[in-house]
């Protein structure tokens, strides 16, 4: 019981950076070369420079590092492809494998043939994808990708009303709001963890989240997909109220109303809220049959949120990974525009929301160099680019080049289980990648054998984050940088996603220009001279941080910066980046792609592609979502054993729901629709709305004999339908029937 | 003796994340289904749909639980080897070479705090981490939590401004007098008037 007084070393070390949002710190006791216990931040707690307490994730992370399933030495498929047998080869034959392939499909098919999907599995610098991409820049460059699976929409939406994605103020500055409109934003299974010391706390959401119960004084349930009608509606009472900020939107917008259109006698947004050109009024009573929430509440809601000032409306990114995502991310602009929120301390300017004054965290700072293959495609469109790459154009929203002049043959994953788990439509990329002729060479580098790591034909076996050097920032929030020096050594066989790559580079004859003569903790100390020189000046050496041992470095934010405070000052003297240097309610750009029906030049309601109003809902009348449970972060620690049993994976749904259905608590449930089906127990709770159910996305794909998988894994049911402007993921926009089932094995 | 500092838990901000949970057992160095601490949620209400719009009164508030180390024992009470005892420090710790591994104590703790070691055969719990309280540190769910919803407070102080805990399910304090002060939740009358229920008993019953 006296572990504290045992010779082990504490050290102090950043979370193991998967991708989180957030990056906290843990103390590590080392005995032995084993890390025999975490505990967590014992610096003074301030809300200046706050402890990063690590949450359950983090805290039960040595279930992860000592799982006895972590892979330990290469592996080749010896049966079909994703069948899961393997032999276990030597290294020398996996990397001669790996960059012989490498040069056959650059040699057969071009550059443009090899690709490195989007992952996010580890953010440490010396891991996950970015040393792969500066491996396959330096031997001529690979298929490029863009923007995101997570923010998809709101990176492209954010700028056509801002121009820019520097839209947040410090959190700090939320202590100073009177009214927080937390809408689809639920903290306290993400990250940004704060305190309900506000006057008024409201949480939009179909779920009553464990946000909404330990931060919000009240929850307005919404029907997902609908979020654009309700603050439509809420700009209707601004409007007809006299609520609207007129002197800020005056000084500081355009399209608001006919005065200030850059396209003259183009539909403004008054047109569009008050009907004048479709014939619909906008009112509460309107979105209420839209969106189930009463019309009163939305009312009511609109006036609260336009007279306690100042307000922040908070969105989270869960209802951008729709269809239609953008126009919601760009509705929220417009009422915190128009409520005059923008560029005032307690203020918000809504969107993507990086913060004030500079961006905030530097997130990716190993250098990655420079791809010389210029083509690049939106990441969330890398099963067209298999499938009918040659064909692809701008229209496919590829950049960079005209077209794509192949399709991807080799595929070469690192740190992520993208290509089968975290993909929509998970039985298509399946089968995708099932045909040899399509995808011929797939690499799967990871520390276990994942759903993705079933399909590959060479499996490499990474190192965690605690067997290597490796460093990160504060990412979205907070101004720190947090060390990750090597705990232990590498277990088995595994190396650092570095030195995987490196060895690599040296068979393909790019050794020297791959390492520049450094080892992982020589990036580390190199990169730490990157954020000194571009964020933090102060910074320690790793030297000073390691003989301290602090584990993080942090800069007291003592006076939160706000966003747009110059432009609110003098929005002549510091224009936006916008075509108009304003805040753009009517977007001309937006307006010139000619295609108002899905990208309007204003935000509008748009009804889903599937939806409850649809006649798709007679077949498949329920909504799904899949939120970020605390089990996992997407799909990293599916297999820990303590957040298993403190976060079981279960589709909750409605008491209303499941009685139509005859449906008890805790039964097993079938969920499908035409595109796959998933077996898995049930809970019901009043804390979610009828109508809808939840499968927290990101469990491991487990099909039984008949294909059917046995974990809710909930891609299966997700379309594989981008946004119409980002092309981005809009996986949340899924209908499904669901049944008590029978198990009969 | 009765205990000098107590647990001071804050209903309202506690958001259920169950780090407190978990980072007892990495102190503990626990296997699965061992939990000094578990985290119950509680919810209740109904819905009801006005033509197009849905109607709800829905509320849910979570309780961080382990032993509350009372003041009046029950545990030490009922024990029949006299295993369970109320230390000088007031910390109740069970004196394994004693224990039969009866039960009895688990039988009798309104909060679950006693827990059957199926590989040694005796009783087990939280002794209030003892070894970092002599160390002037927190015990280890104290520090954990995010919210800062749970904190280790004098007594006298909590006892000020804090009744002891009587929130649904946990509504019979005088039973054992826990140290277990609580800033309830808004809709904890709700609940205690029989409106709500356990939503997780499967993540927080002894397995």
């Amino acid at each position: 019981m006296t572990d504290s007084k045992s010779p082990a070393r504490r050290i102090r070390v950043g979370c193991p950076a998967h991708n989180c949002g957030g990056r906290c710190l843990l103390i590590a006791h080392v005995e032995n070369d084993r890390i025999t216990r975490l505990e967590t931040d014992d610096r003074p707690d301030v809300v200046e420079a706050p402890q990063l307490r690590a949450c359950a994730r983090g805290r039960s992370y040595l279930r992860r590092q000592y799982h006895p399933d972590r892979l330990t030495h290469p592996l080749r498929r010896v049966g079909l492809r994703g069948e899961g047998r393997f032999e276990r080869i030597s290294w020398d034959e996996a990397l001669d494998f790996a960059a012989n392939e490498l040069r056959r499909v650059r040699d057969t098919y071009g550059h443009g043939a090899l690709l490195i999907p989007y992952g996010t599995g580890s953010y440490n610098q010396t891991g996950g994808s970015g040393v792969a991409r500066r491996l396959l820049n330096l031997f001529g460059g690979c298929l490029g990708i863009y923007n995101s699976y997570s923010w998809g929409a709101t990176n492209i939406a954010t700028p056509t009303v801002f121009g820019t994605l520097t839209t947040g103020n410090q959190r700090q500055d939320w202590l100073n709001s009177k009214y927080i409109l937390m809408w689809g934003w639920n903290p306290a299974e993400m990250r940004d963890g704060t305190n309900s010391d506000f006057f008024v706390v409201v949480c939009i959401d179909p779920r009553h989240t464990p946000s909404v119960a330990s931060l919000a004084d009240e929850w307005v349930p919404i029907r997902p997909g609908t979020d654009v009608a309700m603050m439509s509606a809420m700009a209707y009472v601004m409007i007809e109220e006299g609520l609207v900020d007129r002197a800020f939107v005056r000084a500081a917008c355009v399209g608001f109303d006919e005065s200030q259109m850059p396209v003259p006698g183009a539909e403004s947004y008054e047109d569009y809220i008050l009907g004048r050109r479709d014939g619909v009024r906008k009112t509460p009573q309107w979105a209420e049959a839209i969106t189930a929430v009463p019309s009163e509440t939305i009312a009511r809601i609109g006036r609260e949120y336009a007279t306690t000032k100042p307000g922040v409306l908070y969105q989270g990114y869960g209802m951008q990974r729709r269809a239609y995502g953008e126009q919601v991310v760009r509705a929220g602009c417009v009422l915190a525009a128009i409520t005059g929120n923008v560029g005032i301390p307690g203020g918000w300017a809504s969107g993507l929301a990086e913060q004030a004054p500079d961006g905030g965290g530097l997130w990716n700072v190993l250098p990655q160099g420079e791809n010389p293959f210029k083509a690049q495609i939106p990441c969330f469109l890398w099963t067209e680019a298999v499938l009918r790459g040659h064909s692809m154009t701008a229209a496919d929203g590829v950049i960079g080049a005209e077209g794509l002049t192949s399709d991807v043959k080799l595929i070469y994953c690192v740190a992520s289980n993208m290509i089968v788990n975290q993909h929509a439509d998970l039985n298509r990329s399946v089968a995708i990648l099932k045909d040899e002729k399509l995808v011929e060479t797939i690499i799967v580098q990871d520390n276990f054998l994942t759903p993705s790591g079933r399909f590959a034909d060479l499996v490499l076996p990474a190192c965690t984050q605690f067997e290597t050097f490796g460093v990160g920032d504060g990412w979205k929030y907070g101004d720190e940088v947090i060390l990750m020096p090597q705990l232990v050594p590498p277990l088995g066989e595994t190396k650092s996603d570095y030195r995987i790559c490196a060895e690599i580079a040296q068979r393909l004859g790019i050794g020297e220009l791959y390492t520049e003569g450094r080892d992982e903790r020589g990036w580390v100390e190199h990169l730490l001279g990157v954020y000194r020189e571009r964020r933090f000046p102060d910074l320690p050496s790793l030297d000073e941080l390691l003989e301290s041992n602090v584990g993080v470095w942090a800069r007291a934010v003592t006076r939160p910066a706000v966003a747009f405070a110059d432009f609110r000052a003098d929005p002549q003297a510091h224009p936006l980046d916008t075509p108009s240097g304003k805040i753009e309610i009517f977007s001309k750009q937006l307006y010139d792609m000619e295609r108002p029906d899905e990208i309007p030049a204003v935000p509008k309601h748009i009804t889903e592609w599937e939806s409850p109003f649809g006649k798709e809902a007679q077949r498949f009348p329920l909504q799904v979502i899949g939120h970020h449970t605390l089990h996992r972060v997407h799909s990293t620690h599916d297999n820990n054993d303590w957040l298993g049993e403190a976060f079981p994976q279960r589709v909750t749904m409605s008491p209303v729901d499941a009685a139509a259905r005859g449906i008890c608590d805790g039964d097993l449930v079938k969920v499908w629709n035409d595109r796959g089906a998933t077996i898995l127990p049930c809970r019901l709770t009043p804390r979610i709305m009828p109508g809808v159910i939840d499968i927290p996305q990101g469990a491991w794909w487990s099909p039984d004999k008949q294909g059917v998988d046995r974990r809710g894994s909930v891609n299966v049911l997700t379309s594989h339908r981008h946004t119409p402007l980002a092309f981005g993921s809009a996986q949340h926009t899924i209908m499904a029937q669901a049944a008590r089932y029978e198990d009969e094995r | 003796m009765m205990l000098k500092k107590g647990f001071r838990f804050d209903a309202r901000s506690c958001s259920g994340c169950k780090t407190c949970q978990v980072a007892c057992k990495d102190k503990q160095g626990h296997g699965m289904t061992t939990r000094f601490r578990r985290v119950y949620e509680i919810s209740g209400g109904a819905w009801v749909q006005q033509g197009a719009s849905w109607h709800q009164n829905v509320f849910a508030y979570h309780l961080s639980m382990s032993c509350n180390h009372c003041d009046k024992p029950i545990c030490v009470e009922v024990c029949p080897s006299r295993a369970m005892r109320q230390n000088e420090d007031g910390i109740v710790t069970v004196d394994e070479n004693r224990c039969l591994g009866c039960g009895y104590c688990a039988f009798a703790c309104p909060y679950g705090a006693p827990l059957l070691d199926l590989s040694s055969g005796v009783m087990t719990k939280c002794d209030l981490c003892a070894d970092l309280l002599r160390e002037g540190k927190s015990p280890t769910c104290v520090a954990a939590c995010p919210m800062r919803a749970l904190e280790l407070e004098d007594v006298e102080d909590l006892r000020q401004t804090l009744g002891r805990g009587a929130v649904f399910p946990f509504l019979q304090p005088t039973l054992t007098e826990p140290n277990w002060y609580v800033a309830l939740h808004p809709d904890s009358d709700r609940a205690a008037d029989g409106q709500a229920r356990i939503a997780n008993r499967e993540e927080v019953e002894p397995k």
